[in-house]
């Protein structure tokens, strides 16, 4: 925060120093897992969020979680620590955001999941299912003139796998975005969030002056 | 003075001249038939206004047309027994009067129509039928504003509530309490491009604080509660609630739920105690601070925690534009208006500041310009209750999250007294900037050149002859800035101004709401000849609506605030500035309107005096100067230290 001036400090004498303009820092990758309500039309909300407020995301994740009724999203982006900040805080105000984590780079397990569907011949399938073995990753599928690759990893392995088979062609490519959990016992934790409490439907105030002023009608049910 | 209504000859009684429908205060027609336009004074009664009778139906007294009388009524009674069904649109209905609502400006269609259906059966809420869903929207943020309760408007599915959206995103720019509710297609349908079916939730989704698509009528009274705690709670805003027309139709028993549970809605309202402290230091070293007074002190209800804290630190008040009324003006620390068209000693003084208090405002384009050479030396205490406005627009030094109000009473109490005379360098050399301010714009002299009627005079005597407690609702344009600048404001609420979208219709529609929301004060609308064209059919509902609002027009003839920035910022060069206008007196006249018209400063406040003796709804037209400008200004991409004082010469004003 080089940008931020000291509170208490003398007010900085001689040249005008230019202010600091939020978000115009160095960008760099975040990434930040959202926990929302499981409801129809959070995935917009969320989206149209980032669009309009022009935050410039590079991938976004949505999925059940440990609990029933709320879901996790995974973003990943680039920015400035102020405008990371300022994602955040645009997210809680949607009702149905519940909390907001830039995760620490360091300790964070970040994967993704890729499928690579790639040319192969007789001639060449032994060497491609020998860099596959080498990343680790697993055939799902073959055919006589390509196979299917899964490969789950950071970014950056799936893509100098993805480099790598380009070689041999790839017919089809589809990756799901990242997902990131911290190591260790830390958790993104909305246990006190959803245990906050009630408030009134009808603040006392109104309750009082609506029952001075009338009796609503209430309609009977025909039995 | 001169009063004018084509056709009618009544000149020079004030108040008697007042067309039919306004002046016999008889005629109020809440419940009544306002399709049938009261016949204007002294002309005899014009066939168009009874209504055309066609050849199948029978004369009136005849044996026929009392045995169809006899149907109808039959009819009417078998529609509505009084042991019917409780439906959604009851729940809805009851809802409503269970959150204190006592008003809703509407307009019915298809899909709402169940819940016209049943109004008559919940007497406790007033159904003001607009003319336009933007009116019933801007009149709803009028009421809410004035009121500070949530403000209630509606309107059908598809063209119904995309024409209430533009009063929706309005009140979401300006933090105003409001449920807008719209009906939509039968669920089934939805998805289907049905008739009259828009995607309205995925429309209003990016300018409500929160809104809802009810399927169901058993959920009708949770999202209702939901709906009315969110609008008013934090950071106020408006909240749109969508209900399929089966959700209104079906049956429901479904309770009124006493609690709500919303875990992702849990404002901050108290500061932070150790945020608190620092404020508390930094304000207590700095030697040059200054106030900036937003909004949020009005929302919060926080005049006298802001006035308190004020005087303790002898620390001068600035406002934006939707923060005038935060401090009464005749105060010695009230500074004035900041910004873009606010006073060149008020930018002056932030421009110069060592620290910035900012009281629930949000450092808006219009208020800082260039940030990069904003108030260069100043640190900055910014007080909000929503965290995302703090270090959106500038970086701050001390960020609080909280409620202003409960802030400053809790901070007072921590920062140094300082007395006028302990700053007497400081405020001395303010009070010089101000009265050089003052005295050399010749707008804020009330001055009269050239035989033309000037915006700055009208909106002085204004003030004046209100006593500067009548709520003032703006339009956008010069007249809005003339009229934060020069009405005078005492007290809090009183001026209602579409600050954060400036939204041209604003004014008329705002001021209907204002006078229902608040009945006991004058409402006057403050509009601009291109900004009455925008909304003037609410001249209607006024009338027939017996809706005592004044609107005083301020007619330049010109769109004036872009012929301003045409001449100043485009070299003169004028395109659709030029805005032909109706001739207003008969088009008032043709409303039951009384008008009255001033073009010269002797007629000014015969003129105004005239509306306020007329019992309802009256139009004062002010012929002003057509080209008078609104100075300072600071041209937009430029900082608080550019700021343009003067332009041409004694030719301006004409
Ligand atoms: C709905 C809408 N359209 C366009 C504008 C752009 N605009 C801002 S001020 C203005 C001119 C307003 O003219 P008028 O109502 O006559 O007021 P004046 O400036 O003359 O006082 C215009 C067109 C706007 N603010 N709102
Ligand atoms: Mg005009």
């Amino acid at each position: 925060m080089a940008a931020m001036n000291d509170p208490l400090a003398a007010p900085t004498a001689g040249a005008t120093p230019s202010r600091y303009i939020p978000g115009s820092g160095s960008a760099h990758r975040h990434v930040v897992v959202v926990i929302v309500n499981d409801r129809p039309g959070v995935l917009n909300r969320v989206s149209s969020l980032v669009r309009a407020r022009n935050f410039n995301i590079e991938s976004l994740v949505v999925g059940h979680t440990e609990r029933p009724g709320i879901s996790r999203m995974t973003i990943t982006l680039q920015g400035d620590d102020f405008a990371v900040e300022q994602m955040g805080k645009q997210l809680y105000r949607l009702v149905d955001v519940l909390k907001v984590q830039d995760m620490p780079q360091e300790h964070l397990v970040e994967h993704e999941l890729a499928l690579v569907k790639v040319r192969t011949t007789n001639r060449d399938r032994a060497e491609v299912l020998r860099i596959i073995e080498l990343y680790k990753g697993r055939v799902i599928d073959v055919a006589p003139d390509s196979l299917i690759v899964e490969h789950s990893g950071t970014e950056q392995e799936i893509d100098s796998l993805v480099a790598l088979l380009a070689g041999f062609g790839i017919r089809e490519l589809v990756r799901t975005g990242t997902v990131a959990m911290a190591r260790g016992s830390g958790v993104v934790d909305v246990e006190g969030i959803l245990r906050s409490g009630t408030v009134p439907a009808v603040p006392e105030s109104i309750a009082a002056r609506v029952a001075a002023s009338t009796a609503p009608a209430t309609i009977t049910i025909e039995e | 003075m001169t009063t004018e209504h084509a056709g009618a000859t009544t000149a020079d009684t004030p108040g008697g001249t007042a067309t039919a429908a306004a002046a016999t205060g008889t005629t109020a027609l809440p419940t009544g038939d306002p399709g049938t336009p009261a016949p204007a004074t002294g002309a005899p009664a014009a066939p168009s206004t009874t209504r055309s009778v066609g050849r199948h139906v029978p004369a009136a007294g005849t044996a026929a047309a009392a045995e169809i009388e006899r149907a109808r009524q039959a009819m009417l009674s078998d529609a509505k027994p009084r042991n019917r069904t409780r439906i959604g649109a009851d729940a809805l209905c009851e809802a409503l009067i269970r959150q204190g609502v006592d008003v809703v400006f509407g307009y019915p269609g298809g899909v709402i129509l169940p819940l016209y259906d049943v109004w008559e059966d919940h007497p406790a809420i007033r159904h003001v039928l607009v003319r336009h869903e933007q009116g019933a929207a801007h009149a709803a943020d009028g009421y809410a504003r004035v009121s500070g309760r949530v403000g209630v408007c509606l309107g059908t599915s598809g063209p119904g509530a995309t024409n209430l959206v533009t009063g929706v995103a309005t009140a979401q720019l300006d933090s105003i309490p409001m449920v807008a509710i719209t009906g939509n297609v039968p669920g089934a349908l939805i998805g289907k491009d049905a008739f009259q079916e828009i995607d309205i939730t995925g429309i209003t989704l990016p300018m409500t604080k929160h809104n809802f698509l009810v399927r169901k009528a058993d959920d009708i009274p949770r999202v209702i509660a939901e709906a009315f705690h969110l609008a008013r709670t934090g950071r106020p805003g408006p909240v749109h609630v969508d209900i399929t027309k089966d959700a209104l139709t079906s049956e429901t028993r479904a309770g009124h739920p006493e609690t709500i549970d919303l875990p992702g809605f849990k404002p901050t309202f108290e500061g932070h105690p150790r945020q608190l402290r620092i404020a508390a230091e930094a304000i207590d070293k700095a030697q040059r601070p200054v106030i900036l007074a937003g909004h949020g002190i009005l929302l919060s209800g926080a005049t006298e925690e802001l006035r308190t804290f004020a005087e303790r630190t002898s620390i001068p008040v600035t406002h934006t534009l939707l923060g005038v009324g935060d401090m009464d003006e005749r105060h010695p620390l009230s500074y004035g208006l900041m910004g873009m068209h606010g006073w060149k000693h008020v930018n002056r003084a932030i421009q110069s500041a060592d620290l910035l208090i900012a009281l629930g405002m949000r450092f808006d384009d219009r208020v800082t310009g260039n940030v990069s050479t904003y108030a260069p030396n100043a640190r900055i205490i910014h007080v909000d209750i929503d965290p995302s406005e703090i270090g959106k627009n500038v970086a701050v030094d001390v960020p609080i999250v909280g409620d202003v109000g409960r802030v400053l009473r809790a901070l007072t109490p921590l920062v140094a007294e300082r007395s006028a005379d302990d700053r007497a360098a400081y405020l001395g050399q303010l009070a010089e900037w101000r009265s050089e301010s003052e005295g050399t714009s010749w707008h804020g002299s009330g001055a009269w050149r050239d035989g033309y009627l000037s915006a700055d005079y009208v909106i002085s005597r204004l003030g004046e002859l209100t006593d500067h407690d009548a709520n003032l609702s703006s339009d956008v344009g010069q007249h809005q800035m003339w009229l934060a600048r020069y009405a005078g404001f005492r007290r809090p609420d009183s001026h209602l101004s579409s600050g954060g979208l400036g939204t041209m219709g604003y004014g008329l529609p705002a001021a209907m709401g204002a006078a229902l929301g608040q009945p006991d004060k004058e409402s006057w609308a403050i509009v601009g000849d291109g900004g009455l064209q925008m909304t003037s059919q609410e001249f209607m509902t006024v009338v027939a609506d017996h809706i005592p609002v004044k609107v005083a027009l301020l007619d330049n003839g010109k769109l004036g605030m872009i012929r301003q920035w045409q001449e100043i910022i485009y070299g003169g060069h004028y395109h659709s500035s030029h805005l032909p206008g109706p001739d207003w007196a008969k088009l008032a006249e043709a409303y039951g309107l009384a008008c009255f018209r001033a073009r010269t400063p002797e007629e000014v406040d015969d003129a105004i005096r005239a509306a306020q003796a007329v019992d309802g709804p009256a139009l004062v037209w002010f012929s002003i100067a057509e080209a008078q400008n609104v100075l300072p200004m600071m041209p937009a991409g430029k900082g608080l230290s550019d700021l343009i004082e003067t332009w041409g010469d004694a030719a301006e004003g004409r």
